[in-house]
């Protein structure tokens, strides 16, 4: 805490080093991740489970068993770039809370595809042209929030979960009238052979989606960070009207903005069925989209940040799917520990934004 | 065709609407409320979720449907005190906040009743009904309308004592302007956090009744994630009826209405699958949208947490 320490010595604000403002941020971070474990872990023993052995468990399979870490690297490839998505889209000040529709119509879009594709092509290129008509698929789906927003004005948020929720309807709709595998009983689409799907690397089960994710959120930070469209995007979400003033097109950037979200969204949805689901089931809807929001707002939205804390998500659901068939503790434990965690960041936060605005004072 | 506009099909059909209108009305009242004083209750699914557990858990214990609703209320108004102490009293972002809150309450009731039940799922015995003299002896629509559990006519009733209570008593004009301009309130001499908290608390109630009358009434039973978006679709009807409690029953009757013709339908042997009825109602918001289009006129202050004297 140098701010503690400078206060208390020299009675004004403490010269920022680099190396203590990181310190601060990991101690600020990793704090609150602790106590919001331990408050998890007193809700699991008045249910009356050990919760030493719970996160043993979870650890052990989520991180340090060879298939659990495998498993949990895979996970990370969609929600990756879910993370960039919601990112591009929360830094310029649009709130697409639809990432879940755009996310399951691609997932559709590439699991009707890609093995009718590849029935007269080379299966790469299947793939690949599965992967950019899905993701234009995710990107017409958000016109409409976007156009309403950026020329009516129309808020997002309302506009967005609309339609996630007719974005899902119209999934299953497909999923059970329009693209029905025939040769099967259970309402799904046609199966993309193992073979066919994207590479695994090197000797692992580990889908090569990881590194496009790892990529796609990189990207996404340096973009926003360092480029001058990056900066345009922030002046936008920071002040609409400050961006109008200089002269920006602000309508324009807003539309762009829900593209590159919506694109990103839809990436995310084609590379897991493409990398590991294969088909998409009727009434399959994993709702990523809803517990990767947290996750970028305690990363705040920095992308580095995001992958350490997708990581973490992945870990705990992952350990916790592993933990539900052995221990009994339902999956649905994950959502609480992953809605503990932000609550209590969250106050955090407001403590020390509190510790300094009373330093400065 | 005849069969299918028969009477008891009609009649099934809009006993149906009102059903899963209420739940969605009770929704929307409450995040009007907030979004009026200027809280963007993105929370009012864990409130719901939290309302129809304790509502459920409180009739099943109780044996009485009205203790049912006073424990699903109170639910609610416990997931509200987070929110108030969060958002309302620290400022912190309430569309983090909302989220948590609903990702949390659906895992923890999930959670809660899975140690409690296991895998049973406990039915509550049929509701009792009012029935209204005279009006329920209407042919069709009198026993759909008016022969419902009294908390109906009561969320009915609700819609009007709030449409009162914003244009002619002082404390309308408190909410609006704690949503318009909290500092002009605060001028006034008025609290804007304890207006603020009053909203917030109201729709933490109107929200878990919401969710007691989902399971205890409309599914007579709670399962896990039973809610399954009906707050959310509170918040779309609150942003569309722009400030009129009116336009919110509304709504609501409308998506009841589509939400009850899937299972009409399927009663009466007609097999579309579900999702294509419930694309409905937001093809036509969407539609409605498209066509008339305009600034929607959402509370200036909306989402902006109040701290006296920032600038």
């Amino acid at each position: 805490m140098s701010s503690e320490t400078g206060s208390a010595t020299h009675g004004q604000m403490p010269l920022k080093k680099p190396g203590s403002a990181i310190a601060h941020r990991l101690v600020l971070t990793i704090g609150p991740i602790l106590i919001a474990l331990i408050l998890g872990g007193l809700i699991l023993l008045a249910l009356g489970v050990d919760p030493i052995k719970y996160y043993g468990y979870v650890i052990q399979r989520g991180l340090l068993s060879p298939t659990g870490i495998q498993q949990t690297l895979t996970r990370m490839a969609p929600l990756l770039f879910l993370a960039a998505g919601l990112i591009v889209a929360f830094r310029a000040g649009v709130w697409n809370l639809g990432a879940d529709g755009q996310f399951l119509l691609a997932a559709v879009i590439a699991a009707a595809s890609a093995p009718y594709l590849a029935d007269f092509m080379p299966s790469w290129l299947a793939v690949i042209i599965a992967f950019v008509l899905s993701t234009a698929v995710a990107v017409i789906w958000s016109l409409v929030p976007a156009l309403l927003r950026a020329y009516q004005g129309v808020n997002e948020i309302i506009t967005t979960l609309m339609m996630t929720f007719l974005g899902v309807s119209l999934a299953n709709v497909l999923v059970k009238l329009v693209f029905l595998d025939p040769s099967t009983t259970v309402p799904q689409t046609r199966t993309l052979p193992v073979a066919d799907r994207l590479p695994r690397l090197f000797d692992t089960t580990i889908s090569s989606g990881l590194i496009f994710g790892l990529i796609a959120i990189v990207a996404v930070h340096l973009m926003m960070t360092r480029t001058a469209f990056g900066l345009k995007l922030r002046i936008v979400g920071a002040n609409t009207r400050a961006a109008i003033h200089s002269g920006l097109s602000v309508p324009h950037l807003t539309v762009a903005v829900f593209a590159l979200s919506a694109g990103l969204c839809g990436m995310a949805g084609a590379i897991d069925i493409l990398g590991v689901q294969g088909n998409v089931r009727a009434d399959w809807n994993p709702a990523y989209g809803l517990t990767v929001i947290p996750m970028v707002f305690l990363a705040r939205f920095n992308g580095f940040a995001s992958i350490a804390f997708v990581l973490l998500l992945s870990v705990l659901s992952i350990g916790g799917e592993s933990a539900a068939r052995r221990l009994g503790v339902p999956t649905v434990f994950t959502l609480l520990l992953v809605a503990i965690v932000l609550i209590v960041l969250a106050i955090a936060e407001y403590i020390d934004h509190r510790h300094n605005q009373a330093a400065k004072a | 065709m005849s069969d299918l506009f028969s009477d008891v099909f009609l009649g099934a059909l809009f006993f149906g609407a009102v059903t899963a209108a209420i739940p969605l009305l009770l929704a929307g009242l409450g995040e009007q409320m907030s979004e009026k004083a200027g809280v963007l209750n993105i929370g009012i699914e864990g409130m719901m979720i939290a309302g129809a557990y304790a509502g459920f858990l409180g009739a099943y214990y109780s044996e009485s449907l009205w203790l049912g609703f006073a424990t699903g209320a109170f639910g609610g108004i416990v997931v509200a005190s987070i929110m108030v102490l969060l958002c309302v009293r620290f400022g912190l972002n309430q569309i983090v906040i909302g989220i948590g809150l609903t990702l949390g309450f659906e895992g923890l009731t999930a959670l809660l009743h899975h140690f409690q039940f296991s895998r049973t799922y406990p039915r509550l015995p049929a509701a009792d009904v009012t029935v209204v003299p005279y009006l329920s002896d209407i042919p069709i629509l009198g026993p759909a309308l008016f022969k419902h559990h009294l908390v109906v006519y009561l969320a009915v009733l609700l819609v009007f004592v709030l449409a009162f209570v914003y244009r002619r008593m002082q404390l309308g004009l408190n909410l609006q302007a704690a949503g318009d301009k909290p500092a002009a309130l605060d001028v006034a001499g008025v609290d804007v956090v304890r207006t603020r908290a009053f909203a917030v608390f109201t729709t933490g109630a109107l929200a878990g009744l919401g969710g007691a009358y989902l399971a205890n009434i409309g599914a007579g039973i709670f399962v896990p994630f039973i809610t399954n978006g009906a707050g959310f679709l509170g918040i779309v009807l609150a942003m569309l009826a722009r400030g009129r409690p009116f336009w919110v029953l509304c709504g609501a009757l409308l998506f009841g209405v589509c939400l009850s013709l899937t299972t009409a339908l399927q009663v009466a042997g007609i097999n579309i699958p579900t999702d294509v009825i419930q694309m409905i109602p937001f093809l036509a918001v969407m539609a409605m949208l498209i066509m008339f289009g305009r600034k929607s006129s959402l509370p200036a202050a909306l989402g902006i947490p109040y701290e006296r004297g920032a600038r």
